[in-house]
Parts: C-alpha cells; sequence; structure tokens
C-alpha cells in the first residue's frame, strides 16, 4: 500500500492515543450529569424521589386513575396511564438529566435529575 | 503617470508566500463548499497547504500563509469580523503554536501525519473553548467534543496522508 508506507511509526502511536482519547471523552462528556434520581410528582407535589439504581415500580393516583412508573437503574418510564393521548407513554425511557415525562390529564410527571441541575431547553 | 510615493518591493519570499496563500484560500473555499453533517464540522483541507509549508519553507512561512488564508477566506466567504472569523482564528493560531511545537519531535518517526492530528486537535480544541467562553457561555457545548474530535481524528489523519504524499514528491521549481 503506498498509503500506508507514508505512515512513520511515531504516527501509528499518535493515531493509536488519539483515537483512545476520542473513545475515552464519549463517556466523560455524554454522561457527565450522569442520571441518578428520578422525582415523581403528582398535582405538583414530590410524590417520590427515587435512586436510580434499584428496579422499582410505582403506581401513582390522579384524578383519571392509576398512572404506573418504571424506575431502572439509570432510567425511568411511564409505564401506562389512563390519559387519552398517552405522550407520556410514548416518550419512552427517560435517561438523560432535565429530560421529563408529563401526564398532564392525569397531573402526574416523571423527571430525571443528575447531580447538577441542568436547563431542559436553552435558546441563544 | 503620477509616482508612487512608497516603494514596495516585493521579494521572492511574498511571491511564494502569496502563491501559497492562494492555494490555501481555493481550498477553504473547496472546504466551504462541501456539505457537513454537522456545522464546525469541515475536512480543513487548507492545513494541507499549511502542513506541506511548515515542512519545506519552516514555522513562519507558516504563519503567513495561514494568516493569510484566513483573512482572505473569511473576506470571499463573508463572514469577517463575524463569530465564525474568530473561531477560525483561534484555531489557526492554536494548531500553529502546536505545531511550533511539534515540528521537533524526530522527523524520522514523526511524520506529517502526527502533525496534522495534533494540529486538528488543537484546532477544535481552541474553537470549543472560544464557543464556550464567548459564543455558548454553556456546558452544553461540550457534548459535541466526542463528536468534534473524532471528527478532526479522521480528517486529520487523511489531511496528514496528503500531505505526507505531497512532501513525498521533489518539490516544485519556482516559477511562477
Amino acid at each position: 500500500m503506498p498509503w500506508l508506507r507514508l505512515i512513520r511509526p511515531g504516527d501509528w502511536l499518535v493515531i493509536l492515543l488519539s483515537a483512545a482519547a476520542v473513545g475515552s471523552s464519549i463517556p466523560i462528556f455524554w454522561q457527565g450529569g450522569l442520571a441518578d434520581r428520578a422525582i415523581i410528582r403528582q398535582e405538583g407535589r414530590v410524590f417520590a424521589e427515587v435512586d436510580l439504581k434499584a428496579r422499582k415500580q410505582f403506581a401513582v393516583g390522579g384524578p383519571l386513575g392509576i398512572t404506573l412508573i418504571a424506575v431502572e437503574p439509570g432510567r425511568a418510564r411511564v409505564v401506562s396511564d389512563p390519559g387519552p393521548r398517552q405522550y407520556c407513554v410514548k416518550q419512552g425511557w427517560l435517561m438523560r438529566p432535565g429530560e421529563i415525562a408529563i401526564c398532564a390529564p392525569n397531573r402526574v410527571s416523571v423527571q430525571i435529575a443528575g447531580r447538577t441541575k441542568v436547563y431542559d431547553s436553552i435558546s441563544y | 503617470m503620477t509616482r508612487s510615493v512608497i516603494e514596495l518591493t516585493v521579494s521572492a519570499e511574498d511571491h511564494r508566500v502569496a502563491w501559497l496563500a492562494t492555494a490555501a484560500v481555493g481550498l477553504s473555499l473547496v472546504d466551504a463548499a462541501v456539505p457537513s453533517p454537522l456545522p464546525g464540522i469541515k475536512p480543513g483541507l487548507a492545513n494541507i497547504v499549511t502542513l506541506v509549508v511548515l515542512a519545506r519553507y519552516g514555522w513562519s512561512t507558516a504563519v503567513w500563509v495561514s494568516g493569510l488564508r484566513v483573512l482572505a477566506g473569511s473576506l470571499l466567504l463573508g463572514y469577517f469580523l463575524a463569530p465564525g472569523f474568530f473561531l477560525s482564528l483561534t484555531g489557526t493560531t492554536l494548531s500553529l503554536l502546536t505545531l511550533g511545537l511539534a515540528r521537533h519531535l524526530p522527523a524520522r518517526w514523526f511524520g506529517p501525519v502526527s502533525l496534522s492530528i495534533l494540529a486538528a486537535f488543537a484546532h477544535i480544541g481552541g474553537q470549543l473553548l472560544l464557543a464556550r467562553l464567548w459564543l455558548i457561555p454553556h456546558d452544553g457545548v461540550f457534548l459535541l467534543t466526542p463528536l468534534f474530535a473524532g471528527a478532526a481524528l479522521v480528517f486529520g489523519t487523511i489531511n496528514g496522508l496528503i500531505a505526507a504524499k505531497l512532501l513525498a514528491e521533489p518539490a516544485p521549481s519556482e516559477t511562477a
């Protein structure tokens, strides 16, 4: 390969080290504010605040009925909700700090919180 | 004809810098025309010229060529003194400083590919820092770091290979 001959031994070292640096930058920058808590609210009041470590299910009662919330290590979601449009259920798993699923008709919400408080949107 | 009061003497070095800067500007225009998946990710083809100039004519010529390229490129593409200009300037300054240090690496082991990768990382690092300090004062900018760093590695390697290929050929005779 004529192109490969242009790479000197130290270049391979630089390429490998850089690739390793890029690889290790992914967990540093993409999970920096690791999700560590889920805050479940009902009628605006905190119903439960759970560490995202164990596998748990919560049944939260609201004006329409029961909203089921599942918590798993690192993520949480609304499993079922009596609301008509099911937006919060369709959102699926929430795993980044700041993410929130709101079941408005039943007045229940699940929010993911990390070590640092993050904004849910930024405009500039 | 009115004789100009100021006499500018143009040396062969000036001619060379002008020609090389022109080539670099041409490549930045090609760069700008290449569609990019994410603003900020560009091949940086003009860096090939910088690398070749650094190897053939030394660091100060490389600084001249890069500086002129940033200036003329921004004028041609219409972002002179806009945020993109300062991002470009910061990235270029940092990668030139890095090249200034890295060119002292033993040439037997480290070729243009190493220099290109290191310069690409310095370039993107400078841009991210400026963006964080000035344009988007929020740590959210750093979410893009892995993407930018990955692109710097890929394009740095490719540009370095092209520069190495050009440098492997004999220097063109300068008749222009």
